[in-house]
């Protein structure tokens, strides 16, 4: 099967691979998929105080368009808040890279990671806010 | 030889070129100037003189697998032999009984044929393999029943290269009186063939592995005891009746001289493929997390399968681009499937998803093995770095711990 050229440009090169703390407050890890289901894809997200996606940092095992989906996805989340970011479908991604029908699979999953790292960071922050209010109570 | 053919061919079980002296043969039997007759025709010498060339073919194939020409009967290949064999003997003696015993492991050609007996009210018992790829003979023999009357067992393995035992488990069908076939596409050239002392009965053979062409195959039918099958296709009664259609000559030829070279060059060209294969196996496995899938003993030798554990073999392959492999991985489908074959020798998902078969050949070349080595090793680490699940690995996590959104 013949990959597109953008398909092909994140996978060879591809953008914002790496790890973040996890468990920094303002960090949100989005892990979605199963290794058995052949990609596991991470997608971890660090936020402003107002909201504001500062970076974002991806590792992703699969396949070569799984790969490309992933890191697309960090340079479309990046400068955009929370709110916007949650907007993403997995057609933009599947438009943008140009993937066949039997990839699009791959994009619902970079879709996936955004929401599972989008839920994540608003735990924590709702943690947060619940412990500062107790704690001021 | 030092300049390097990219890409380089390293999937010789999935088909290999046509050998030069092949073409060579083939060409002859084309033009007017050629021989392009009809076998079939009795009437004048274009008949005669392509009847000769392909009577001569069935010698050479004969001669590979120990029968005597009239034991073979043409076919399009292997599909269609595994096809003419398992519903031809099944239906044949469908009054004795509609029971069929054949392994996980087999070709597609194989179980999807065995598949549509058991819509038609036959019974398939679908044996698993051992660890190693290799038949079970205890197992096997409690699955024998009063109603089995087809056993079909691969020789050779088309991922994993793995030699089944045949003369053993022939020593048993001829035993019980069941009518014993072998899918032996992947075995001329490589191993020793056999059908007395093996006790086969049927064996499906195919060009296009054994540097022949596409296209052209044969089935192998026991004269003694005779074995009795229904036609599948019918016509001019061709091939004694068993397989209808006019003959291509130029098929057959190359079909006939592929096995020719083939049976002459074994020995060698095996001391060779051994030589090339254990110099790849040397130069990755060394490696992390990185395991061979069948038995390295009862395997032929220009096979080599690996799964790189945490990294996806799509990927891998997409890395490799200058090498032509194959994947056990087919994330081409929604349902993500990975190789039936490794999850049958007991491989988990993430494993089977992991895997590069590696078959080398006839052309293969150190230098190509050695070029190949350092892209394996190059691709690997990168993806590794890549991969989330390599960082949980090193981070000595157990992923079978670890609660997966299956999705
Ligand atoms: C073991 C085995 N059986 C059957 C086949 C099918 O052969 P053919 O392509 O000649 O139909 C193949 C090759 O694809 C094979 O490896």
């Amino acid at each position: 099967m013949a990959y597109s050229d953008k398909v092909l440009d994140h996978y060879e090169n591809p953008r914002n691979v790496g790890v973040m703390d996890k468990d920094a407050p303002n960090v949100g890890p989005g892990m979605v998929g199963a290794p058995a289901c052949g990609d596991v894809m991470r997608l971890q997200i660090q936020v402003s105080e107002d909201g504001v996606i500062e970076d974002a940092k991806f590792k992703t095992y699969g396949c070569g368009s799984a790969i490309a989906s992933s890191s697309l996805v960090t340079e479309m989340v990046k400068g955009k808040t929370l709110d916007e970011v949650a907007e993403i479908r997995n057609a933009h991604i599947a438009e943008e890279l140009a993937l066949p029908p039997v990839k699009i699979h791959c994009s619902v999953l970079a879709e996936d990671a955004i929401a599972a790292a989008i839920a994540d960071i608003r735990a924590k922050r709702d943690a947060q806010a619940s412990e500062k209010s107790a704690a001021s109570a | 030889m030092s300049s390097l053919n990219i890409p380089i061919y390293l999937d010789y079980s999935a088909t290999t070129p046509v050998d030069e002296r092949v073409a060579k043969a083939m060409a002859e039997c084309l033009t007017l100037q050629g021989n392009f007759g009809n076998p079939a025709s009795r009437s004048h010498p274009f008949g005669w003189k392509a009847e000769e060339a392909v009577e001569n073919a069935r010698r050479n194939v004969a001669t590979l697998i120990g029968a005597v020409p009239k034991e073979i009967v043409w076919t399009s290949g292997a599909t269609e032999s595994d096809n003419l064999a398992i519903k031809g003997a099944a239906l044949f003696n469908q009054k004795k009984g509609k029971h069929i015993i054949t392994m996980k492991t087999e070709h597609k050609a194989v179980l999807d044929t065995c598949r549509q007996l058991e819509r038609d009210g036959f019974e398939v018992t679908y044996m698993d393999p051992l660890e190693n790829g290799l038949l079970d003979l205890d197992a096997f023999k409690k699955e024998i029943r009063e109603d089995t009357t087809v056993v079909s067992i691969m020789h050779v393995n088309n991922e994993i290269g793995v030699i089944q035992d045949i003369a053993a488990i022939g020593a048993i069908t001829r035993e019980k009186g069941i009518i014993f076939h072998v899918d032996a596409a992947q075995s001329p050239g490589k191993v020793a063939i056999n059908v007395d002392e093996m006790n086969v009965d049927l064996m499906s053979l195919c060009a296009h592995k054994v540097y022949g062409p596409k296209g052209i195959g044969a089935l192998y039918v026991r004269r003694k005891p005779r074995i009795r099958i229904e036609a599948q296709i019918h016509g001019g009664g061709h091939e004694r009746g068993m397989r209808s259609g006019t003959l291509p000559t130029h098929q057959i030829v190359g079909m006939g001289e592929s096995f020719r070279i083939a049976h002459e060059e074994m020995e060698a060209e095996n001391e060779r493929m051994r030589s090339l294969r254990n110099r790849l196996w040397d130069g990755v496995k060394d490696m992390e997390e990185i395991y061979l899938n069948g038995d390295l003993e009862q395997r032929i030798p220009g096979n080599l399968n690996i799964s790189f554990n945490f990294v996806e073999g799509e990927s891998l392959i997409m890395s490799l681009k200058d090498i032509a492999v194959s994947s056990g991985s087919a994330c081409t489908s929604a349902s993500l499937e990975p190789s039936y074959v490794l999850r049958a020798i007991g491989r988990n998902d993430e494993l089977a998803h992991s895997s590069i078969r590696f078959t080398m050949g006839r052309f293969s070349t150190e230098e190509e093995v050695d070029f190949t080595i350092v892209k394996v090793r190059e691709a690997v680490e990168k993806l590794r770095a890549l991969s989330p699940l390599w960082d949980m690995h090193k981070e000595g996590i157990d992923l079978d711990s670890v609660e997966w959104a299956h999705h």
